[in-house]
């Protein structure tokens, strides 16, 4: 049966409260999930009250101000800080986001940070991206062709053509819809996730892109495709704006229209 | 000890290729539900005036009885298609999955056949 709660070894515990320094007017509070792999012991949520008049607007800074100057040991993935990398992917106020680009004043009250949902933690809010991947290297992500590229030029696509790859190409992989989607929770195995769905349709649907059928027909089953319900947290959470559901509705409608 | 890579699993058993019959059939039998339902809970509120004789009749009229044959049909084999896309859903290990799809077709058939049966019972003169 699909799990509906935490076994034992999982259930969040209080954690240390890291207070600010004294003489700090303007702080925040920030609780953040911890977990240690070497330790053996349940999870816990940390308080770190952060001076937000010495720390940047958004709650990657926090983070990093917490690692520099508070806790050391909070262990979390970054890179870019701009939005492009899809490193610093966290559930942020109960929801999947950047922490690069959400805002701290965006958010009311506490700041609750958690990794990823439903992925194996590796420690703190490094979740396991293995099967992530591995899925999306399932779907042979790059431009199938039988004809071979013209001696003198590149593969040519019209301007209109490219349009349909808006919408699409933006996705950074940071697999915040993808970590959203109930239905990923219950049948992460199989099903390949609003993420990888998009990036599957965005090959489907780029005009220079020889193997549709074969793409289509490695869809056409109701695990990996059809699990989808159009629950749409998946558009809810993406960080880049993208819409994963209507991607997903594009290759049902394909499915249907190649009967 | 798992000595299989991540592609591996992620591959898995590959795709079933019947997705789409299921999906596209599931949602005609939604569409066709729509008036035969409607016909079905209008026909029987306006007919409750005239107690067992007048339902009956109703029932036994031929356009509603071939109206209600099909309406039973799809009823219980859009119920079927539901209910296995909830199985799907909830239950991963495989052969509990399979056990209760299967029941679940058995059922909507025996209850889709029983409720025909008792149509065409009234329809020719019980």
């Amino acid at each position: 049966m699909a799990q509906f709660v935490l076994p034992p070894n999982s259930r969040i515990k209080q954690g240390e409260h890291h207070e600010a320094p004294t003489g700090v007017s303007n702080t925040r509070t920030f609780k953040v999930y911890r977990w240690e792999p070497d330790k053996g012991e349940n999870p816990r949520l940390d308080t770190y009250e952060v001076d937000l008049d010495t720390c940047g607007p958004m709650v990657l800074d926090a983070l990093v101000k917490i690692k520099n100057e508070i806790d050391p040991t909070l262990t979390f993935r970054r890179s870019c800080r701009e939005g492009i990398c899809g490193s610093c992917a966290m559930n942020i106020d109960g929801r999947n986001t950047l922490a690069c680009i959400q805002a701290i004043d965006e958010i009311d009250g506490d700041v609750r940070i958690y990794p990823l949902p439903s992925m194996r933690v590796v420690k703190d809010l490094v979740p396991d991206m293995t099967h992530f991947y591995a899925q999306y290297a399932s779907i042979r992500p790059w431009l199938r062709t039988e004809t071979p590229t013209p001696p003198d030029r590149e593969r040519l696509q019209s301007p209109e053509d490219r349009e349909e790859l808006d919408g699409l190409y933006e996705c950074i992989l940071c697999a915040c819809c993808q970590t959203s989607c109930p239905s990923y929770w219950w049948n992460p195995d199989r099903y390949l996730g609003p993420a990888v769905l998009l990036q599957a349709y965005r090959w489907i649907a780029d005009s220079r892109d020889e193997d549709t059928a074969g793409r289509l027909d490695d869809l056409d089953d109701a695990f990996k495709l059809y699990r989808c319900h159009t629950i749409m947290n998946c558009a809810s959470a993406c960080p880049k704006g993208l819409n994963p559901a209507k991607a997903i509705a594009e290759i049902k409608r394909m499915m249907v229209a190649r009967q | 000890m798992d000595f299989r890579t991540p592609l591996k699993r992620a591959q898995g058993l590959g795709a079933s290729h019947h997705g789409v019959g299921h999906w596209w059939m599931q949602r005609l039998s939604a569409v066709a539900m729509v008036p035969l339902m409607l016909w079905l809970v209008i026909g029987l509120a306006t007919h409750t005036g005239g107690g067992y004789e007048g339902t009956v009749a109703w029932l036994g009229n031929p356009i509603n009885t071939v109206v209600l044959v099909i309406a039973f049909g799809v009823l219980f084999y859009h119920a079927s298609l539901g209910l296995q896309v909830v199985l799907e859903d909830y239950v991963s290990h495989t052969g509990t999955r399979l056990a209760l799809v299967t029941a679940v077709r058995f059922l909507a058939a025996l209850l889709a056949v029983s409720a025909i049966f008792a149509l065409l019972k009234i329809a020719f003169g019980g």
